[in-house]
């Protein structure tokens, strides 16, 4: 936009609101917090034209914290929410913050529909496989056999995958990161906010109260390397704490492979985070600790038409072959003068 | 034209209730739209009555299948679509078989007399042929062989029977028309509009409505024909409308007098879609229609789009407010203007989706959690409302705050001649948004005269702020737990709607100003209501007629009128929800009339209620 051009350069400071942060110490979502108040400066919008909303949830918390328009609305309803203002003011930078039982639990339905209509705006769901602020019961997203207070007998419902549900979807970008890999999670939050359509970003986010150390096996500085695997777009997929080890198909299944002892690069399975099919992506997404390193990164990132700015060229084109007259209208069809 | 010469007598008449009934892919409803709007053209007053099944094709022939219109046309002002029919139309005999009981002793019958085949016949669960057994012998019946001639008069055209089946409702249409003298002409406009790119359909259903016309003309079997005269309305510009209509562009005119784009929530449902069908229409008005994917989704939209400046509406029934009632609860925390429309049908649960029903004022009220108090207002008619979404929307945005705008399933398909308003005489709203002062520090939640907050919008500098469910300290509108604030809050939030009361005109009463008996009603029974007093004081009775259109707050002089009354009579089509109302607010002893059977009021039973209540 022409305006955001003039602007002052912005500093995380310029986001930052005067309201206490309460999560609880050594939470993730500082982490996060951090990242996007030091990205948003970086794209180039003013605070006035950012909108954050939030569904419950202890992430939902999220947009009192930074000083941009914002709404806590009601558990699970923040992609509807974010449709309507998106629809309504396309011009704005929309956000929605999210959990794992806020997205796919009570709002799984809305988050379904928003990222099917490609509204240009970004979902960032924090994802720790627990619901914490209503004190640790199991998520949509928890493990088979989580132990939590709901499930102490372990949990024995199949989770589900986010980026596999947005995948499913056919979101247009999709991506994850991790609270604590800062320039990782910063660099994704930028690509998430520079795509034109529905951003998608999952990211593993610690709970030390009521889930401390889920995401340990992808974090842990030993073994980080050999247990994540950083997509590159139009790169091998290749992990490792030697960058020896990689993926490659074996008919429609991946594997994971040593280099070297005849295979090569050229052998691995490529990244191709443009193809029109959501295949690979989707592949890419299933593929999950312990058998495989689970892919950071974007998976998906693709160009289709957004819903807010088709309607918005309907209207003009309405608009264009008649100018909204009441008169016209209340007189069209059939009248008669009572004299 | 076929109306040039005439051969029988013709009869004048005040007025005529006419009714089509058949299968419900018979064509019955566009029967009576035809009818409605040629009589309208014609200068009468009209009121109908559409009553269709929840099935949208129960199998054939059965009871279950039936569809009905019912149009009143007068050469005086009427209010309903009448009690009783004067002319009934069956093209089947379940058809006949449901809706006989509605037709006046010594009606006119027109049966479709090729239909009453002995399947048809059991069916409907009739042993003998009505038509043959002597049972119909106090109507003036007319059996027809509608599909034989219609069949006929289509020959030659290479429809096959199925097709040419399909102009029987053209048929039926044409003998109606010539019973009551009626014009062709704009049923012709009409099929060259409907029509024009299928020449063969077109034809066919011309020489179907003209072969009907001529059945009534030629053959002996009618001896007279019917004339209503022009009425006497107001002089001035008129239109036929219904209520969904009228609803739809009263938003739309609302939002262009006010400066506001309109954005639209919904998801589909009976009997409120067609506010939906109508509004994505009006984009040259720059309104956005957003179908969500559920009911939740059309409000929260709503919310957001109201968060971002625009004239915030989302429409349903009765089950669809069930479930925006959380969220409506956002909008009164958040006091964001918000109209949500219930077209009220038969509950509870899915209940009666196609038939009228009053049930869902004290959700209107209450239904929701916590202290959540919103204003209610209601359309008494299918014209009204357009003004009643007037209303709605200036008490919104003038006050802050959600509004419930209740109509219902009866005056929002219905249809009455409205008087097209002059656009610039309509009322235009002030819509303001606050820009920064300076650094004065932005307060969200600080308010004006009558308690509303300031209407912020995204993309103005300095103004950033977040609102959300969870309670606001006063002023600032930042988060806040503390035990005397969330009182103070509640209160305040009550006091704010409470203060709508000074914003309304006073109650006015119909009728003498103190006395015997006053009926308070409210909402689509007011076209019953009116005629049902006024033809009781015709016969002496004192009583009076009041109907509100402001449910909550109540007007503020509603308590002297009740007691200006020794008896209160409340009329409602649910089991007495505005009467317990008046009674908390009021102390009044109210009486009711209630009905719970997914159909209006017949004016006969009001009229009967009033004098009993006197009597006793």
């Amino acid at each position: 936009m022409s305006t955001e051009t003039a602007l002052p350069v912005l500093t995380p400071g310029d986001f930052a609101s005067d309201q206490e942060v309460r999560w609880c110490p050594g939470c993730g979502d500082y982490s996060i917090l951090a990242q996007m108040k030091k990205v948003l400066p970086e794209i180039g919008v003013a605070p006035e034209n950012t909108v954050f909303v939030s569904g419950i949830g202890c992430s939902s918390r999220f947009p009192y914290y930074v000083n941009t328009y914002g709404i806590h609305s009601i558990h699970g309803r923040a992609p509807a929410v974010a449709s309507g203002l998106k629809i309504a003011r396309p011009e704005l930078s929309v956000w929605v913050i999210t959990g794992d039982g806020d997205a796919l639990s009570i709002g799984g339905n809305h988050l379904m529909h928003c990222i099917r209509r490609n509204l240009n705006l970004n979902i960032i769901l924090f994802n720790n496989r627990i619901y914490g602020l209503t004190k640790g019961q199991y998520s949509p997203t928890s493990l088979l056999g989580q132990v939590t207070k709901s499930t102490p007998g372990g949990a024995i419902d199949n989770p589900l995958h986010p980026l596999s549900v947005a995948i499913g979807c056919e979101a247009t970008f999709v991506a994850r990161s991790i609270d604590v890999n800062i320039k990782h999670l910063s660099a994704t939050l930028k690509r998430a906010a520079q795509h034109v359509g529905t951003s998608f970003v999952e990211v593993y986010q610690n709970c030390n109260v009521f889930n401390d150390g889920a995401f340990e096996y992808a974090t842990g500085r030993d073994v980080k390397a050999d247990r994540t695997l950083e997509l590159e777009h139009g790169k091998p997929l290749i992990f490792g704490k030697n960058r020896d080890k990689g993926i490659r198909l074996n008919g429609m299944t991946p594997e994971v492979v040593e280099l070297g002892k005849g295979i090569s690069e050229d052998d691995l399975l490529f990244h191709d985070e443009r193809a029109p099919e959501p295949t690979l992506a989707y592949l890419l997404s299933r593929m999950s600790y312990p058998e495989f390193p689970e892919p950071i990164g974007v998976f998906r990132d693709i160009d289709k038409p957004r819903y807010e700015e088709v309607l918005s060229s309907q209207i003009d084109a309405a608009k264009q072959r008649s100018k909204g007259d009441l008169k016209s209208l209340f007189e069209s069809g059939e009248t008669w003068t009572v004299s | 034209m076929a109306t040039t010469t005439r051969s029988k007598p013709l009869v004048e008449l005040e007025a005529a209730t006419v009714r089509f009934c058949g299968d419900s892919g018979d064509g019955m409803q566009l029967a009576g739209t035809q009818l409605t709007n040629t009589s309208a053209l014609a200068g009468n007053d009209i009121a109908t009555f559409p009553d269709f099944p929840a099935e949208i094709r129960a199998p054939r022939g059965t009871k279950a299948g039936v569809s009905g219109f019912q149009i009143r046309f007068a050469s005086s002002e009427i209010f309903t679509p009448g009690d009783s029919v004067d002319a009934l139309v069956a093209m089947n005999p379940a058809a006949l078989t449901t809706n006989l009981v509605d037709l006046v002793p010594g009606g006119i019958l027109i049966v479709n007399k090729d239909a009453f085949d002995e399947k048809g016949m059991a069916q409907a669960g009739y042993v003998t042929n009505p038509l043959e057994d002597g049972s119909l012998d106090g109507y003036q019946l007319f059996p027809v062989e509608m599909t034989k001639l219609t069949r006929l008069a289509v020959e030659g055209l290479g429809l096959g029977t199925k097709e040419s089946d399909r102009c029987r409702n053209f048929y039926a249409m044409g003998l109606v028309f010539w019973l009551y003298d009626r014009s062709l002409e704009p049923t012709h406009r009409y099929i060259d509009a409907k029509f024009g790119k299928m020449p063969a359909v077109a034809e066919a259903n011309r020489r179907a409505l003209h072969a009907g016309y001529n059945y009534g003309e030629t053959t002996d079997a009618m001896a007279s024909q019917f004339k209503v005269e022009k009425a006497e309305l107001e002089p001035g510009l008129y239109r036929n409308i219904t209520g969904n209509q009228a609803l739809a562009w009263g938003l739309v005119a609302a939002a262009q007098r006010s400066g506001c784009e309109l954005f639209l929530g919904s998801y589909p449902i009976t009997p409120a879609s067609d506010i939906l069908h109508e509004l994505v229409r009006h984009k040259a008005f720059g309104v956005r229609t957003f179908q969500a994917e559920d009911e939740i989704a059309a409000v929260t939209s709503a919310i957001g789009a109201a968060f971002g400046g625009a004239m915030g509406v989302t429409t349903s029934s009765g089950p669809g407010i069930a479930l925006k009632g959380e969220a409506i609860g956002l909008a009164v925390m958040t006091e964001l203007p918000l109209i949500v429309i219930n077209v009220q049908r038969g509950g509870p649960s899915t209940g009666l989706p196609t038939k009228t029903e009053q049930a869902d004022l004290l959700q209107a009220m209450f239904g929701r959690n916590g202290e959540c108090p919103l204003p209610v207002v209601a359309a008494n008619s299918p014209a009204d409302c357009f003004y009643a979404a007037f209303d709605a929307w200036r008490i919104a945005v003038k006050h802050m705050t959600p509004v419930m705008l209740l109509t219902d399933g009866y005056i929002a398909n219905g249809a009455e001649p409205w008087k097209v308003p002059d656009v610039d005489a309509l009322p235009r709203f002030e819509v303001k948004h606050p820009q920064a002062n300076g650094d004065e520090p932005f307060r969200p939640y600080a308010r004006d005269e009558w308690l509303a907050r300031p209407w912020a919008i995204p993309g103005t500098p300095g103004l950033m702020h977040r609102i959300g469910g969870l309670e606001k300290q006063d002023i600032t509108g930042n988060v806040n737990y503390e035990p005397g604030n969330h009182e103070h809050m509640v209160n305040l939030r009550a006091r704010k709607v409470a203060l709508v009361a000074d914003d309304i005109p006073l109650q006015e009463v119909d009728g003498p100003a103190s006395g015997k008996l006053l009926v308070i009603s409210w909402g689509g029974t007011y076209g019953a209501c009116r005629t049902g007093v006024r033809q009781a004081r015709k016969r002496g009775a004192d009583v009076a007629h009041t109907h509100l259109r402001f449910l909550n707050p109540f007007p503020k002089n509603l308590g002297d009128i009740l007691r200006s009354y020794d008896k209160v009579l409340v009329p409602e089509l649910n089991r007495g929800q505005l009467r317990m109302l008046l009674r908390a607010e009021f102390l009044v002893d109210a009486i009711g009339l209630n009905k719970i059977q997914g159909k209006p009021f017949a004016v006969r039973e009001v009229l009967e209620k009033i004098e009993q209540v006197l009597q006793s």
